[in-house]
């Protein structure tokens, strides 16, 4: 009778993503530390029978590739990510067993922030952290595990802490904080530390099973081929060396007492989402009609100081665009500060898609104080239309534009409500003409905006309609 | 009865797969592992069990950072 003792679990037996001549072969370097651990890995989320609940986080890297192997679920994403998509996809798929799988740069260097907080906040993931103390896959530079005195690329004469800092700790780091639930540090050097690696390895995945919180196995790793050393001269490098600065062993566990993780489960039905975005469904999927070539299009550059009601008087004239069945953009473009700062936006009204939300050419130009009027005059089409309040005094008009200053601020003081200045002046603009938008379409914007709160509602439609009045009067 | 069967284990090395890194040399209890100089389909040198001696041990396995070079099987024989 034969048996087979052990054989490779949880990863395929041919790898066609990776393709090529060797497709049977991992992409990896002799004596590569990644194939160990995939290999243990693999077994674990197999012997577990975790694999269909598996989600591997791909980082940037050698390990790239993990994708190109593992029999399991994969995100890849960007350089130190995979703690912020790793949190997205263990939060949103509650029974996912995700598994952060990254080197010393992705992990130590450019996602130290993520990581840290992602184990602060006690994320639900299992995180693999390969230390070689290199930049394996860009050609061996100096990483933040790189040790005292260790050449390499970028540093040539030895790591020099004067210069570059200390190697950075991360069991250490993260053994710091409260919520994480396993800290190990292991090694898979030789056969006997690779034997301690595969227990640790085992118990990180187990406590995602029982959706226990956050577990962090570091795992000292050969790197041949950038240290350019033989397997059995990096293992004493591993054993030797890198042990002095980072010491193995158990940091913590208490997935004894840690309890499940339990959170509210996500729901993702449309109705569901309708609701949270508040999306009526007899408001969507209004076919906007396209129009013929060369068809009509507005173009409107709103601005002013922050506060002035710069961004929801774009918005109104965007939605009663929408109301009309017409193609619209609004982009709006202002400073950080909430009140005081300036701001402005810019709207399209098109029959046709629309390619850019930016705007080259003004065709029509509201400004609420001088600043900005002088800032975009110079924009404004010629016979295009300059809409500005009379507050900003005497302005003698270029004269290719038609130039109309309104008592928008007065309009709006003198009816008890100073705030609306905007709406006084989106109804001097309807008297205008330029929107070629209907009565019932503005209407439509002010109650997109204001239709939750059926006071200001009310209060709009009167200084629209006082607006639109003066409009006509001394327009005419 | 058990007194009566012979065990055997033995590793099951694919030349193809093998990068010639030498770990299992270095892992392997027994040393009946070794590098050969014949060169594989993919231009690596591989290593070859020594035909007996296997104790089992899977360490070989373990080691390998190829999942498909080396496998360790046991045959049990009247």
């Amino acid at each position: 009778m034969e048996q087979v003792l052990c054989q490779t679990k949880g990863l395929y037996r041919d790898f066609p993503r990776k393709g090529g001549p060797a497709s049977t072969a991992t992409h990896y370097c002799p004596g590569c530390g990644h194939g160990v651990i995939h290999k243990l890995i693999g077994e674990a989320l197999a012997d577990l029978g975790l694999q269909d609940r598996a989600v591997i986080i791909s980082p940037v890297g050698c390990a790239v590739f993990a994708y190109y192997y593992f029999d399991t679920g994969h995100v890849q994403c960007a350089h130190g990510r995979a703690p912020a998509v790793s949190t997205g996809i263990s939060r949103a798929q509650d029974d996912a067993v995700v598994i952060s799988y990254q080197g010393d740069g992705d992990l130590a260097s450019i996602g130290m922030a993520e990581t840290l907080h992602a184990a602060n906040r006690g994320e639900k993931i299992a995180v693999f952290f390969v230390n070689n103390t290199v930049y394996g896959m860009t050609g061996g530079q100096m990483a933040p595990t790189t040790l005292i005195g260790e050449r390499t690329s970028t540093s040539p004469h030895g790591r020099d802490p004067q210069e570059c800092g200390y190697p950075v700790h991360m069991c250490e780091l993260i053994n710091t904080l409260h919520a994480p639930v396993f800290v190990e540090r292991v090694s898979v050097s030789d056969i006997a530390h690779i034997r301690v690696a595969r227990k640790a390895i085992r118990k990180a995945l187990e406590i995602q099973r029982d959706k226990k919180g956050y577990s962090f196995v570091e795992i000292l790793s050969p790197c041949p081929t950038n240290l350019k050393m033989s397997a059995t001269e990096n293992a004493a490098f591993v054993n030797e060396q890198m042990e002095k600065e980072f010491p193995l062993g158990n940091f913590r566990d208490r997935s004894e007492d840690a309890t499940p993780i339990a959170r509210a489960q996500s729901v993702y039905a449309k109705e569901e989402l309708d609701r949270i975005f508040d999306l009526r469904a007899e408001n969507t999927a209004v076919p906007s009609v396209d129009g013929v070539a060369g068809g009509n299009a507005v173009r409107l550059k709103i601005a002013g100081f922050g506060g002035q009601g710069v961004l929801s008087f774009g918005l109104i004239v965007a939605r009663a665009g929408v109301a009309a069945g017409r193609h619209v953009s609004w982009y709006p473009s202002y400073g950080p500060e909430q009140r005081g700062g300036t701001s402005n936006c810019a709207v399209i009204l098109a029959d046709r898609r629309i390619g850019s939300p930016v705007i080259e050419q003004i065709d029509v130009l509201v400004a609420f104080n001088r600043p900005s009027l002088e800032r975009f005059i110079g924009d404004v089409r010629e016979g295009g239309l300059v809409l500005v309040d009379e507050s900003v005094g005497a302005f003698e008009a270029p004269a290719h534009v038609r130039m109309v200053f309104a008592p928008a601020q007065r309009m709006a003081r003198e009816a008890g409500s100073p705030k609306a200045l905007n709406t006084a002046m989106l109804g001097v603009l309807a008297a205008c003409g330029d929107l070629g938008l209907s009565d019932a379409a503005l209407d439509g914007g002010l109650l997109e905006s204001f239709g939750a709160r059926p006071k200001l509602l009310d209060v709009n439609r009167t200084i629209l309609t006082l607006g639109k009045e003066w409009g006509t009067r001394h327009l005419a | 009865m058990t007194e009566n069967k012979t065990t055997l284990f033995y590793p099951v090395i694919n030349p193809l797969e093998c990068k010639a890194c030498g770990r299992c040399i270095a892992a392997c209890p027994k040393k009946v592992l070794r590098m050969g100089e014949e060169l594989n389909a993919r231009g690596y040198t591989f290593a070859l069990y020594a035909g007996e001696g296997c104790c089992g041990c899977c360490n070989c396995f373990y080691t390998c950072p190829e999942p498909a070079a080396i496998e360790v099987r046991k045959r049990t024989e009247d």
